[in-house]
């Protein structure tokens, strides 16, 4: 068997995410504490899962329609609109997928041809080049910068526009820098985008994740930019909901359904137990204000805080990320590359984080820390990291 | 401001007493001694009354004994439920003493160290007082959570150590 003439060869030279290196020493290590991490550390509400055990008891272990619920998608339009603005209507306009992740392949796969580009803000979630490889087109990533709060500007975008440019990937608020957009950013991202045909594609996982008085402004929500936006967003990140795989792709109808066609060759419909799960935790939401995501939102910046004053007085130079659960210091001043510096910082002082270059080429230079790990513990790594800074400074 | 600030105080000393006034004026973003200045006020309104530490008392002590007491009272003319309240929390056994909404007026809870002397508590002490109508004691066997603290939990994370 010549696995080499079976196996696409686009498919095969996708190298292995970089992350995974790490991942095996870590899982080895004791007392080690992991920054790398992304995802909640808390866990999904009782009732929710309360929620999913009595479908299973009710015997609701069928297939759902393509879509989803109808109710689960009602809600999600209500959420949508009460949370961010956005109208979507869901008999059209909304299907549940299985995580924002199957949203990012399929909108990838719906829209990229051999040799179409597909733009993406670099440092950015590891996945999105793979997609874009993945659907046979070509990843142009526009660098950011820690100068610019690592916001796409409307130059670089303009910039990096070909006529091959099939979609812009629009990750805010931002893994890894934890970088978020303004309106004013995203309406001049608008007025690059109107006269094009290029579909935005816009991962909104973290939108309520924010800090520091931001509110996520959803690129649908810029005049005239609905009939070009995809918006991809779930419960993961929201809901402390990662392991159920639960998300959503909304999107005007065009685009939508043939998304949609994809989904219901390929997948059916998204999990139903987790459907009814999700369906409550917007149900709750609803009814108590989202008190479940404000107190984890209060934690999340009291840590985010603890970071940013920890990395102030190790001399490292930090941005202050307003969004998502991440910091990204950069970690030049120590003279290490960020591979050597997570390196080093593991097998020194049992800390992990995840080196920048991970997201990108303009990634290097920088680390990302992630704080959605116990308060006691990110205290107690910043101050290993703190003396792993001081030893290499010495 | 000044009120968001109180509470965040108040739930971050909730959830650990020993976190330092440094370390609250970095979680919050204010200055240590604006944090200093408003724990102070705190104590001296008697909003936090004290610092102690949530202890599974079942693992250590064996010969404690606890009971929740349902008490129906009369009330006062004038005093409400007040003054037989105050009663019966000034006896050092009492532990906690609620005023409920429902079928009985007052739950009362007791610890003792045997069973004996809590159960000569309630016959002699508790139900004895003028305006008590009638008592229904119910021992605590295990106590399972506590100010949302699940004792015994064997918390593990289970996530993946790195993950994108």
């Amino acid at each position: 068997m010549n696995y080499d003439r079976a196996l696409l060869k686009r498919f095969v030279d996708v190298p292995p995410s970089g992350i995974r290196r790490f991942f095996d020493i870590v899982s080895t290590m004791k007392d080690a504490i992991s920054l790398g991490v992304g995802e909640p550390d808390f866990n999904t509400q009782w009732k929710v899962n309360d929620a999913a055990i009595y479908s299973l008891r009710q015997g609701r272990t069928h297939y759902t329609a393509n879509a989803g619920l109808m109710e689960l998608r009602e809600a999600v339009s209500g959420y949508l609109n009460e949370r961010f603005g956005v109208q979507y209507d869901p008999k059209t306009e909304i299907f549940l997928t299985v995580g924002a992740s199957e949203g990012i392949d399929l909108a990838l796969r719906v829209l990229v041809d051999a040799g179409d580009e597909v733009l993406i803000p670099d440092p950015s979630y590891v996945s999105y080049a793979p997609g874009v490889i993945f659907a046979g087109g070509r990843p142009v990533p526009i660098r950011t910068y820690e100068e610019d709060d690592f916001r796409l500007t409307a130059a670089a975008l303009r910039d990096a526009i070909t006529p091959r440019t099939k979609a812009l990937i629009l990750p805010y608020p931002n893994n890894p820098t934890g970088a978020v957009m303004e309106r004013a950013d995203l309406r001049a991202l608008a007025d690059v985008l109107k006269d094009t045909n290029i579909v935005v594609i816009s991962d909104e996982i973290y939108a309520e994740l924010t800090y520091s008085g931001h509110k996520h402004v959803s690129f649908a929500s810029i005049d005239g930019m609905k009939e070009r936006t995809i918006t991809l967003n779930g419960f993961s990140k929201a809901f402390a909901m990662t392991g159920w795989r639960m998300g959503y792709a909304c999107a005007p109808r065009e685009l939508l359904s043939v998304m949609l066609k994809v989904h219901q060759y390929t997948i059916l419909c998204a999990p139903t137990a987790g459907q009814y799960a999700a369906l409550e935790a917007l149900r709750s939401g609803y009814d108590s204000g989202y008190a479940y995501v404000r107190e984890m939102v209060r934690v999340y910046d009291q840590r985010r805080r603890i970071m940013l004053d920890a990395f102030r007085k190790m001399g490292l130079s930090c941005f202050e990320p307003r969004g998502a659960f991440y910091t990204f210091p950069c970690i030049r001043s120590t003279g290490l590359s960020s591979d050597e510096f997570a390196q080093r910082l593991l097998m020194e002082q049992k800390v992990a984080c995840v080196p920048g270059g991970a997201f990108g080429e303009s990634g290097e230079g920088f680390v990302r820390c992630s704080y959605a790990t116990a308060t006691d513990k990110v205290v107690e790594a910043m101050r290993r990291m703190g003396e792993f800074v001081a030893s290499v400074r010495r | 401001m000044i009120h968001d600030l109180e509470l965040s105080i108040l739930e971050i000393l909730f959830n650990d007493a020993r976190t330092t006034p440094q370390q609250i004026a970095v979680m919050t973003g204010h200055s240590e001694p604006e944090v200093t200045a408003v724990i102070r006020s705190l104590e001296a309104q008697k909003i936090i009354c004290r610092y102690s530490a949530l202890i599974d008392w079942d693992r250590v002590k064996t010969d404690q004994f606890e009971a929740l007491i349902e008490v129906r009272v009369t009330p006062q003319r004038e005093q409400g439920f007040d003054a037989i309240a105050e009663q019966i929390y000034r006896f050092d056994e009492v532990n906690s003493v609620y005023l409920m909404s429902g079928a009985y007026d007052l739950m009362v809870t007791v610890r003792a160290d045997s069973l004996k002397s809590l159960a000569l508590f309630v016959a002699e002490k508790l139900s004895t007082l003028e305006n008590v109508l009638s008592t229904a004691t119910h021992f605590v066997l295990k106590k399972y959570k506590f100010e949302g603290v699940i004792f015994n939990e064997h918390k593990t994370d289970e996530r993946l150590v790195v993950s994108p």
